[in-house]
């Protein structure tokens, strides 16, 4: 078996579910059988040079589920496509979340950063979820991950749903219940999770984006700067060695 | 049915698709598609002397039909290539090709006499790197400096050696003359066209490094016309890339004056696009009535 493979997949479901924010079933069983939390697939958009990278927001039998927010012409052309149309998916990429059981877990996820967390978070033993958003119209998942069984906590800039503040201070709540965070978000959130962490001697994972090419480790542009425990700096790749990092190697503005 | 195998410089290739350099990485990562025999050669990611880390993120950005890279020749260095990945590639039957980079001749030169021991079958020299600050296109703008530099590496190199041409010159045929004429047994073209894109919200170029190098399909209308110029000015094989994604595109390169071919970006869309390309080609030349790929070559009929 193939670790991962450039094959069709079938829009078999479709739902905006905030605005310009899509969620999409995409039907292949092959790839949603091999396919772990927190990896990505890799989509080719007819008439794009490059593929777009989304992450894998759950596996359900023979689907993967993803959700995504429009941004710019490929995602604007993936969202109007029609349920049965069928797309190239470059997939399963990347290494996702590493989950120990018996262990209690924050999910951490801000604004389209929150898709990702879901399929890691049905792993966890024990899950909390504190997710982010701009504001009430934003919000997303948080059902999917209550019946996940995930404690979820929802926090909005504005104050519109939920607690009004940000991710770091819901999180501060409850780090001491907690054995280790997960989160993928803006880097500003990214870098004030992993700073809470690292006060309070808990292990944090990120899930980083970076303009990407190949998508499997060949061509070397989706760069990231880490450091190693000696200090020495190099560029890992978010496609081959991430999209997931320990937050205490990663150089961040590098 | 034709045969797609091609000869250049005494090194036989299963089929004229050479996987472009700074694409393909060392092999590994698409040997997960398909047995790389499927492929006449691989072209490995640029080497340099020394390992070096490469540019700040971020090192791509896309435009209408192509892209713009600035890795900035992240590497593990010669010896570390030689030791840990070699090994490997050179017994995946397809022939392996060392593409070099350096700051100064006598890099070049070095890394050339470690390869020359080596089982690499041939060593590609890029003298036309846009995303370094010191050597890489400076090399391969001017006559006399690719000259200098042809007849020094050639002097210590003892495998094949194709020189690789910068597109961001005056005069691309008198380049490959100078190549020619100081030793060089092959030349490949084109490299990247120098480019950039700019955020129009923040005003800053996509690209880290401000500028980068273009490839894809918009980049294939040069890559043939320069392909036709450098054929019609040396004797030598001329290998023909930029830009190519259809077995129309391979063909077309062939007819210009391609003795093989390099693909790159094409492999970012489509990672099954050499076999795609080589399936065209058969039965484009059967169709044709050519019994080779050699028979293609230089055809073209100018005006
Ligand atoms: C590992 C990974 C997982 C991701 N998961 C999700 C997800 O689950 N949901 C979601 O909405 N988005 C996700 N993204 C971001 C998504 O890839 C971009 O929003 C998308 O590529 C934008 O394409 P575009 O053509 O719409 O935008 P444009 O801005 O027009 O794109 C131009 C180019 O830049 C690239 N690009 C632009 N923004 C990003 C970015 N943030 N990250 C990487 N490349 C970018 C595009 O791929 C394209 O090559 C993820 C990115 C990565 C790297
Ligand atoms: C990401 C990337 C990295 C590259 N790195 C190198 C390199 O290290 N050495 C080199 O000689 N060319 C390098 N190139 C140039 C290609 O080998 C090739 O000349 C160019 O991309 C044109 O072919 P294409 O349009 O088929 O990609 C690179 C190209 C890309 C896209």
């Amino acid at each position: 078996m193939k670790k991962y493979d450039s094959q069709l997949f079938e829009l078999v479901k479709k739902r905006e579910i905030a605005p310009d924010i899509f969620d999409f079933t995409l039907k292949n069983g092959e790839i949603a059988k091999i396919t772990m939390p927190g990896q990505f697939v890799h989509i080719a958009i007819p008439g794009m040079v490059l593929r777009r990278p989304i992450s894998v927001c759950d596996v359900e039998n023979d689907c993967i589920r993803i959700v995504f927010r429009i941004k710019g012409e490929g995602t604007r052309t993936l969202s109007q496509a029609k349920i049965g149309d069928k797309f190239d998916l470059l997939a399963p990429l990347g290494n996702g979340f590493k989950v120990e059981k018996g262990k209690t877990y924050a999910f951490v996820g801000g604004g389209i950063g929150v898709p990702p967390m879901l399929y890691s978070a049905k792993q966890a033993d024990r899950a909390y979820a504190v997710l982010g958003f701009a504001n009430k119209d934003a919000v997303i998942l948080c059902d999917d991950f209550r019946a996940a069984g995930c404690e979820t906590i929802v926090t909005t800039d504005d104050g519109s749903f939920g607690i009004h503040g940000f991710v770091t201070d819901a999180l501060r709540d409850i780090i001491d219940k907690i054995d280790g965070v997960c989160a993928c978000g803006p880097i500003p959130m990214l870098k004030a999770v992993a700073e809470l962490c690292r006060e309070n001697g808990k292990p944090c994972q990120v899930s980083l984006e970076e303009r990407m090419g190949c998508g499997i480790g060949a061509c070397l542009v989706c760069a990231c700067k880490t450091k190693s425990g000696d200090g020495v700096e190099e560029y890992k790749h978010v496609c081959k060695n991430g999209p997931v990092f320990n937050a205490e190697e990663v150089v961040w503005n590098g | 049915m034709a045969d797609l195998g091609v000869s250049i410089c005494g090194v036989r290739l299963n089929n004229p698709l050479i996987a472009a350099s700074g694409t393909f990485g060392f092999g590994r990562e698409y040997s997960e598609f398909y047995p790389l025999e499927a492929l006449g050669g691989i072209s490995c990611k640029g080497i340099t002397l020394q390992p070096r880390l490469g540019n700040p993120p971020p090192r791509i950005a896309e435009g209408k039909n192509g892209i713009l890279n600035s890795v900035g020749l992240q590497n593990p260095g010669v010896d570390r290539f030689i030791s840990e990945d070699l090994p490997w590639l050179s017994e995946q039957n397809t022939a392996v090709i060392a593409n070099i980079a350096g700051n100064t001749v006598e890099d070049y030169c070095q890394m050339a006499e470690k390869l020359s021991d080596s089982a690499v079958d041939m060593i590609e020299m890029n003298i036309s790197c846009p995303n370094v600050k010191h050597g890489g296109v400076a090399f391969g703008t001017s006559c006399e400096s690719v000259g200098n530099i042809t007849r020094a590496v050639r002097e210590r190199c003892k495998k094949p050696l194709i020189v690789k041409l910068s597109p961001n010159v005056a005069d691309i045929a008198d380049i490959a003359r100078s190549a020619e004429a100081e030793g060089a047994d092959a030349v490949s073209l084109i490299n990247t066209l120098t480019g950039m894109r700019i955020d129009i919200e923040t005003g800053r170029p996509i690209l880290k490094n401000n500028t980068g190098g273009m490839s894809g399909p918009a980049v294939f209308p040069v890559a043939v016309r320069m392909v036709w110029q450098v054929k019609n000015a040396v004797k030598i094989p001329v290998i023909g890339m930029g830009g190519i994604s259809t077995w129309q595109d391979a063909a077309e390169m062939l007819i210009a004056g391609a003795d093989a071919l390099q693909i790159g970006t094409v492999l970012f869309n489509d990672p099954y696009a050499p076999i795609k390309i080589c399936r065209g080609l058969s039965d484009f030349l059967d169709r044709k009535g050519l019994k080779s790929v050699a028979e293609l070559t230089a055809t073209i009929k100018p005006w």
